[in-house]
């Protein structure tokens, strides 16, 4: 059966959810389903049936995180960043800077050593505690 | 205000955070085909026959007779094939090619291959073939050696590591115009230009690349992508239809480039003072199957060599050797992060033998300007070995925090180093790179054909142009990397697009300014018309090299870093971790902070990488963890705080003072993180460090 990512990218064109795996270890495939990250490399088609997927190019509420990213050196080469910042969304709004690593442990980005990302977290107050 | 040294809004963002990006694998064109390759399954050995086991006549199947110009890939030497014709040398070599409209289809079928098999090499040491040989000396070793009270020893091993770019290595080729148009993920088109004007037979005109949003490169994507788009080529060709080729990990990994394992060996005189009297080092590097860029990989490692210290009696000894595994190319780093490792781990040793502060052995020894390297370069005032070791040393404490951590599962250690900006001498003046700027009726625009791989060319280049016309950041607009519309600016490499690309930049702007006179730029196209300036490389007259001899300024200016790594070791797994690490670097100017400091931070990730994690484990010529699970790189839990501090010392001829970044960041990791295991009592000198060799090191170590 078809991947989720595979249906997103080219059944409807949303070709922000990125594959650099296929395997479920780099998190550019991120997408939240329900509101939960998940990696759409990994999803049957079928078993989103009923539920909610939000991509990228569907991602409302953000701007914030999204404009840190640029200015804050959150994105270099951007392949890694809409998996990224979802995954963002998606930490508990109580995340202290272990949380955030913990929750962010399975998008890898191989340009920031992801000190960039943390800024960017940061300068968004996302999540609120970020700053410790 | 200026632009320069300001945070501005990068040019190219935006895309990237929506989503609105398009890399390689989002574009699609009417009537596309997708194209696979079909690879040697044996390192080495003769091709009997090839059978396709599917009905080929609903298949485009090609091979080297459609190749409709010469079967190599344009670099060096010409001596790799597009295709393996008769031969193949190495696991994953390309021998045949198929399009299909059906990805599915395509991922099935199968090519039955008829090989007779030839006894492969391995063992660099054993190679039969030097590709390049490289000898640097300076002074009388003999006599240095005569001086010395102590000689010390030892042999450095470093592995292969694999770009991992998050963007795996794609292009579309689309036949148009009696030619060939490639869309890719790419640093350098015009290498890519070059390579399809011989393989196709094609005049220049008829052949076009235009980067696509590169999802990375880290050098990864400045050889390789030549041969994947001659495949797409030849395909498309054939089938008179675009042809997308986008390899996923697996194949990726197992057939693309990584960068060249090291083995080195340092015999040094050392006077009773702890000053260093001679240096004798031997370099021998694993090129792979074929020559592609190894001889100028040796040639930055062996330049490197030594280490950011003064000797006045050194040989440097370097080889590249062929083995049956897939060529090594360009990573970060280019062949400075082995030498550099082998370099600064020594240097730990002789601190050891000596019963010195290794803070203070290489305070004494370290490059001060004035001093000359092993080519005789005479460093010049922006020499900042000495300024960045006292920075990082007051920042961290690193005297205390040595002594708190003695005797625990803990360390600390340090590195010194020092990296190249731009092609050596030689090298830039071949490349006669190329920029331009066209006027428009609000500004400029920029036509460079360096590319935007994550780093910000764009915006940095616009900063510089800004300034240097003396107009507002945002109307200067910068051409995409489409050789139709950009001369050749040189690759997008050797941390040469600030430096060189950079300063040929702003003599378009200042020659601008100076045509411009007191008019405005909409006044002068309404009186003069279009006005574009182009200007080439300009060699500062002080720069003189010979690539015969090995002597005179191998580069235009140096950047200066030092490293401080703490580590914790796993008293049970003998797992290494690093604690935080600071980077201190100088740079020259940093045009866009943010930015700069996002090249030191991912560089100094990737060199935790390589330090403790990255190891490609070859089994019969052929990466045996050709995966994301098994081939581990740095996640979040495994990336330490990296303190960046940043220091300017100006180098006359960049852009304000500016030198070479991407590359330096990460030649310090390794071996201040091995040296930091060392602080430990562990005698380690080959990385990556895993478990398994820090369990094995600290067994035998007292
Ligand atoms: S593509 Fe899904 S995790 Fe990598
Ligand atoms: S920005 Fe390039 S992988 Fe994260």
């Amino acid at each position: 059966m078809k991947r989720l990512l595979d249906v997103l990218r080219e059944d409807c064109a949303l070709t922000g959810t990125k594959e650099g795996c296929g395997e479920g270890e780099c998190g550019a495939c991120t997408v939240l389903i329900d509101g939960q990250a998940v990696n759409s490399c990994l999803v049957p088609f079928a078993q989103v049936a009923g539920s909610s997927v939000t991509t990228i190019e569907g991602l409302t509420g953000a701007e914030a995180l999204q404009s840190a990213f640029i200015r804050e050196g959150g994105a270099q080469c951007g392949i890694c960043t809409p998996g990224m910042i979802l995954a963002a969304v998606a930490l508990p709004k109580d995340a202290d800077l272990q949380d955030i690593r913990r929750g962010l442990a399975g998008n890898i980005c191989r340009c920031t050593g992801y000190e960039g990302i943390y800024r960017s977290l940061r300068a968004a107050a996302i999540p609120a505690r970020a700053a410790d | 205000m200026p632009a320069v040294g300001q945070n501005v809004l990068r040019k190219e963002g935006r895309g990237k955070v929506t989503g609105a990006a398009k890399y390689v694998d989002d574009l699609s064109f009417p009537g596309m085909l997708y194209g696979s390759t079909i690879r040697s399954t044996i390192p080495c050995g003769r091709i009997r026959s090839t059978r396709p086991e599917f009905d080929p006549s609903e298949w485009v199947v090609a091979g080297v007779p459609d190749i409709p110009g010469k079967n190599v890939i344009a670099l060096i030497e010409d001596d790799q094939p597009c295709l393996a014709d008769g031969r193949v040398r190495h696991v994953a070599e390309p021998i045949l090619l198929l399009a299909h409209a059906d990805r599915e289809a395509l991922a099935g079928a199968k090519v039955a291959v008829d090989y007779e098999p030839e006894t492969p090499v391995y063992d660099p040491a054993a190679s039969p073939r030097v590709f390049k040989e490289i000898l640097i000396e300076k002074g009388d070793l003999g006599k240095g050696f005569s001086r010395a009270a102590r000689v010390v020893e030892g042999e450095y091993r470093t592995g292969h590591q694999e770009q991992l770019y998050i963007e795996c290595n794609g292009v579309i080729a689309v036949p148009e115009n009696g030619g060939i148009t490639v869309y890719g993920s790419l640093q350098c088109p015009y290498y890519v230009h070059k390579a399809l004007v011989v393989l196709l037979g094609l005049p220049p005109e008829r052949v076009r690349v235009v980067q696509t949003e590169t999802g990375g490169g880290f050098g990864g994507k400045e050889e390789y992508p030549s041969m994947l788009a001659g495949h797409a080529s030849i395909l498309a060709l054939k089938a008179g239809r675009p042809v997308k080729m986008v390899y996923d990990r697996v194949e990726d990994m197992l057939a693309t480039t990584k960068r060249h394992p090291s083995i080195v060996r340092h015999r040094t005189g050392v006077a009773s003072d702890g000053r260093i009297v001679a240096m004798d080092i031997d370099v021998l590097m694993d090129g792979g199957a074929y020559l592609t860029l190894s001889p100028v990989v040796l040639s930055r490692g062996v330049l490197h060599a030594t280490g950011p210290y003064r000797c006045d009696d050194v040989r440097v000894h370097g080889r590249v050797v062929m083995t049956n595994t897939p060529p090594n190319g360009a990573f970060r780093g280019f062949g400075a992060p082995q030498t550099l490792f082998a370099a600064e781990v020594h240097m730990e040793r002789i601190s050891e033998a000596l019963e010195m502060d290794p803070v203070r052995l290489r305070e004494l020894n370290l490059f001060r300007p004035g001093d000359t390297t092993a080519t005789g370069q005479v460093l010049g005032a922006d020499c900042s070995a000495a300024e960045v070791l006292r920075e990082a040393v007051a920042r961290t404490g690193f005297d205390a925090r040595r002594q708190a951590l003695s005797g625990t599962n803990a360390g600390i250690g340090l590195s010194l180093f020092f990296h190249g900006s731009g092609f050596t001498g030689g090298g830039e003046v071949r490349l006669a790179s190329r920029a331009s700027l066209a006027l428009t009726p609000t500004g400029a625009r920029i036509l460079v054909g360096s590319t935007e791989i994550g780093q910000g060319t764009r915006t940095i280049h616009a900063q510089i142009v800004a300034d240097a016309l003396g107009i507002p950041y945002e109307n200067v607009e910068v051409s995409d990397a489409d050789t139709a519309c950009v001369p050749d600016s040189g690759p997008t490499v050797a941390s040469r697009t600030c430096m060189v690309v950079g300063k040929i930049l702003q003599n378009c702007a200042l020659e601008m300014k100076a045509r411009l006179g007191s008019l405005s730029p909409a006044r002068y196209l309404e009186l003069h018309g279009p006005l574009v300036v182009t200007r080439e490389y300009e060699k500062p007259a002080e720069l003189e090299w010979s690539d015969e001899t090995y002597r005179g300024d191998a580069y235009g200016a140096y950047g200066w870093g030092c490293n401080v790594a703490e580590v914790e070791r796993d008293p049970d797994t003998f797992e290494i971790r690093p604690v935080r690490l600071t980077a201190v670097c100088e740079i020259g100017k940093a045009i866009h902070p943010t930015l700069a400091a996002g090249q030191i931070e991912g560089g100094t990730a990737q060199g935790i990488g390589y330090a403790i994690l990255e190891e490609v484990v070859f089994r019969d010529g052929a990466m045996a963890n050709a995966q994301m699970t098994n081939y581990v790189v740095p996640t979040t839990l495994d990336t330490p705080p990296i303190d960046v501090v940043i220091l300017e010392s100006a180098y006359p001829h960049g852009p304000h003072g500016a030198k070479g970044i991407g590359e330096m960041p990460i030649d310090g990791p390794a071996p201040a993180i091995v040296n930091a295991i060392r602080h430990m009592g562990v005698d380690l000198r080959q990385i990556p460090a895993t478990p398994e060799r820090v369990m094995e090191a600290s067994c035998v170590s007292p």
